[in-house]
C-alpha cells in the first residue's frame, strides 16, 4: 500500500478529533487531502508529535486524541513511547505511517526496516498495539483502537510515494494554533 | 532562600495547572512539593524537549503549563523553542536551574552555565534570573510574557530555594 492510499483510507473515518501531525511528509499529504481544523500541523520540532499529542490527550481528557507519526519521529523520541504508557491517557491514539525512510529529505533510510516499531510500543506498555500491511486492514483496525481503551498504536506499513510537488500547509504557524484551539474550545 | 511550596502555591495562583520536566538537584524541593500535593499533576519527562512538546500540547489543551529543568537541558530544547513555541507563539514557564554559575561547579556544568544566559538571548527566548527579592516581580513579568503567548525562563541559581535529595 502506498502512503496516500494509507491517508484516504483513514481520513474519512475522522470526525472532529484533534489530529496532531508529525512534521513533513505527514502534514503535507494530510492537509493536501483534507484539511481540518482540528488538525495540528507540526512543521518544525521533529520528534515532538508525540509528546505534543500526550499533552493534548491528557488535558482533553473527554475527547479521542489523534497522534499522525512517521517512523523517523517516533525513533528519534523512543522515550516517548514510555512517558505516553507510564501515564495511559485511555483516550489517545497513536497512529505510525511507517514508510522505512525519511522521503521528504530525500528517502534515506531509517531504521524501522529492522526494528518493529509496534513492539516497541507494546514492551514500552501501550495495551493495544498493532500493525497492518494491507489497505482494507487499516478502518477494522483504527475502529478497534477508537472503541478500546487506550493508549493504542497503529503502525501502518506503506511504501514511499510521496510526490514533492505535494504542496506545504499554507496556514501560518499562529494560524494552525489558534484554529486547533477553537476546535477544541480552549481558544 | 524562598520556600518551596509557597512558589508552588503563587504559581497555582496564577492558573499554572500542568507540571513536568527533569529534575535536578536545585529544583528538588520544588517537585517533592507537587508530587505530594496531587492538586495539579507532575509528569516526570525522559528528556527536556519531550517536556516542551507535552507543555505545547498542554497549553493548546486549555492548561497552563510549567516546565522544571536543569540547564543542561537546554541544548536539548533549543530546537523545540525556536521551531515550535516561538513560531506558533505557544507559552510555556520554564523554570530552569542555573549549574555551574560563577564558574564553580562539577566539570560538566561550567561551559553551559557561562553561556546559558546568551543562548536563551540569541534564541529570543526572554528569562529573569529569581532572588528571593524580586520573585513577586519576575513572575508578573512572566505572566505578562505569557499573555502575548510567549515562553518565559526563570534561572534559579543555588540556594534559591529549599533541596530534598
Amino acid at each position: 500500500m502506498k502512503g496516500t492510499e494509507a491517508f484516504k483510507e483513514i481520513i474519512p473515518l475522522l470526525k472532529g478529533e484533534p489530529v496532531v501531525h508529525a512534521n513533513g511528509y505527514i502534514c503535507r499529504e494530510s492537509f493536501q487531502q483534507q484539511d481540518r481544523e482540528a488538525n495540528f500541523y507540526m512543521i518544525g520540532s521533529m520528534g515532538l508529535a508525540s509528546s505534543i499529542g500526550l499533552g493534548v490527550a491528557l488535558c482533553q481528557p473527554d475527547k479521542k486524541v489523534i497522534v499522525f507519526d512517521g517512523d523517523g519521529n517516533v525513533l528519534m523520541s523512543m522515550g516517548t513511547l514510555a512517558m505516553i504508557a507510564a501515564t495511559a491517557p485511555k483516550n489517545m491514539v497513536h497512529i505510525v505511517f511507517d514508510n522505512q525512510v525519511y522521503e521528504s529529505t530525500g528517502s534515506q533510510k531509517s531504521l524501522s526496516g529492522t526494528i518493529p516499531l509496534e513492539e516497541v510500543a507494546k514492551s514500552s506498555g501501550y495495551p493495544m498495539a498493532f500493525r497492518v500491511t494491507k489497505k482494507e486492514e487499516i478502518k477494522p483496525a483504527f475502529k478497534k483502537l477508537m472503541d478500546g481503551k487506550g493508549p493504542g498504536f497503529l503502525l501502518i506499513k506503506v511504501e514511499p510515494d510521496f510526490d514533492p510537488k505535494t504542496g506545504r500547509v499554507t496556514h501560518t504557524p499562529e494560524e494552525i494554533k489558534t484554529r486547533f484551539m477553537n476546535s477544541m474550545g480552549a481558544g | 532562600m524562598l520556600s518551596s511550596q509557597s512558589f508552588i502555591d503563587r504559581l497555582t495562583d496564577n492558573g499554572f495547572n500542568f507540571f513536568t520536566g527533569v529534575p535536578c538537584s536545585l529544583l528538588s524541593g520544588l517537585i517533592a512539593c507537587l508530587e505530594e500535593s496531587g492538586e495539579a499533576p507532575y509528569i516526570p519527562a525522559v528528556r527536556e524537549d519531550a517536556a516542551v512538546g507535552l507543555c505545547a500540547g498542554a497549553y493548546m489543551a486549555g492548561s497552563l503549563p510549567v516546565l522544571l529543568m536543569q540547564n543542561s537541558g537546554l541544548g536539548y530544547c533549543l530546537n523545540a523553542f525556536t521551531s515550535l513555541n516561538l513560531i506558533y507563539k505557544i507559552p510555556t514557564l520554564v523554570i530552569m536551574s542555573w549549574r555551574g554559575c560563577g564558574g564553580k561547579d562539577a566539570p560538566e556544568h561550567i561551559i553551559m552555565g557561562e553561556i546559558n544566559e546568551d543562548l536563551l538571548k540569541t534564541a529570543g527566548m526572554d528569562f529573569a534570573v529569581l532572588t528571593p527579592e524580586n520573585h513577586q516581580d519576575v513572575l508578573q513579568q512572566a505572566m505578562l510574557k505569557i499573555k502575548e503567548g510567549l515562553p518565559f525562563t526563570l534561572l534559579v541559581k543555588k540556594g534559591i530555594f529549599d533541596e530534598r535529595h
